[in-house]
Parts: structure tokens; sequence; C-alpha cells
């Protein structure tokens, strides 16, 4: 998948995967995919609930083992 | 409209100072208005110096100890700053933020830190033990905004 930012929060632990995916999508301009690897179990259900409330889009998750990539589009201003 | 959440940090140890710092800048992150109303001795957690953040094993029968250890070991001297050793090394060894780096992620985020007047001057603290970029108000301006708050907490 296409994506214009990677960022790489692997080992670390809540909150600071959300934290961030928060600020590299501040970076992006709308529209664009946030490629975010995290190994936190829970991130899974925290990116979710982040996309969720906040109107970004969870494109894709891939799981490499205990690896986590997420695809997430900046929502339209 | 921005949803809004309300804390109050009154706790001033090593592991309570984590719930007010994690919410908050998650929060944050989810695009909330947040502020913090510190009072008590929570107010240690706006003090420039984090370092004195303790933890300590006695009166705390739920802290997993690497080996069982009765109240009247607990009690000895140093036995504080082992058990806040042990927690720094695990808090970086797990990945878990530091205290500090999450304050700061709080403060670039927006967060609006209230240091409770009356306890700076029940203990005698001065405004410049604290960090800069924090108000000074009493129950009055917590209201303030709690009032209008979608989340209210009491840490």
């Amino acid at each position: 998948m296409e994506f214009a930012k990677e960022v790489d929060a692997s080992g670390l632990n809540c909150p600071l995967p959300i934290l961030r995916c928060k600020k590299g999508l501040s970076e992006l301009e709308a529209a664009k995919v946030l490629k975010i690897i995290a190994t936190d179990p829970g991130s899974v259900k925290d990116f979710n609930a982040f996309c969720a409330q906040t109107g970004h889009t969870l494109l894709q998750l891939d799981q490499d083992g205990k690896t986590f990539t997420f695809y997430i589009k900046k929502r339209a201003n | 409209m921005a949803k809004k959440l309300a804390l109050i940090a009154s706790k001033g140890t090593l592991d309570w100072a984590y719930p007010p710092f994690i919410l908050a800048s998650t929060a944050a992150a989810l695009d909330y208005e947040v502020s913090i109303f510190f009072t008590f001795y929570g107010l240690t957690l706006l003090k420039k110096d984090l370092n004195n953040l303790k933890v300590s094993p006695l009166g705390n029968p739920a802290m997993p100890m690497p080996v069982p250890m009765p109240n009247f070991v607990q009690m000895l001297p140093g036995m504080e700053s082992i058990a806040t050793m042990m927690m720094k090394q695990k808090i970086t060894d797990k990945g878990v933020a530091s205290i500090e780096d999450l304050r700061t992620a709080c403060l670039e985020s927006g967060v609006k830190f209230i240091a409770c007047q009356m306890t700076v001057d029940l203990f005698d603290f001065k405004p410049s033990d604290f960090i800069e970029g924090i108000e000074f108000g009493g129950a009055a301006s917590f209201f303030e905004f709690a009032g209008e708050s979608d989340v209210n907490l009491f840490i």
C-alpha cells in the first residue's frame, strides 16, 4: 500500500503508539496515508478506537508475529 | 465542538503519576480539550525536578514483588529507594514512557495545568519550584472548566 509517511513505534507501550500516530498524522496533508508500526498488543484495539473517535480511517492492518502495521488515512479537514 | 476532559490529580507517587498524564495526553490526541487541576500531593507532578517521585511497597499489598516481603522488611531504611529503582528499571525495559515525557507530550498538545493555590501556600511551595506555563487557582477555577466537561475524573 502507498503511504506518505512512516512512523515506527516498535517497543513502545501505551499511550506512546497513539501519541506518535497523532504526531505523524499532524504532519500529513488531508487524505494522505500514514504507515505506523507497533508491537504493543493493546495497539490493535487502541488504533481502532482512535480512528473511530477522530474520523481518520484505518485502511489496513497487517500482523507479522508480534508486529502490527497500520495504514491510516488522514481525515479531510 | 471538541469534547472536554477535566482531571483532578491528587497523588504524588511515581505509580500514581501515570494515570493523569496518560489519560490527558491520550485525550488530547483524540482532540479533547483537557485541563488538569493539581492539588495536595499531586502538585509534586508540576515540579521542575521529577526525579524525586518514588513508589513505596509499604501499605501496598498488591504491588508485585520478586519475593514475598512482610511489612516489617518493607519498612527498613532504603527499601523505598530499592522499590523505586526496580520500578524505573521495569518502566524502561517495557517501553513505558517516563513521566517527564508524558508531561511534555501534554504540554505540547495544549493540555492546561492548574496548580491549587491553597496547597501551594499550605506546603510553602514557591512558584519557582514549578515548570513554566502553568496557572494557579482554586476550586472555583476547577469548576469553571469541569462544569462544561464531558468527562470528569478524580485521581
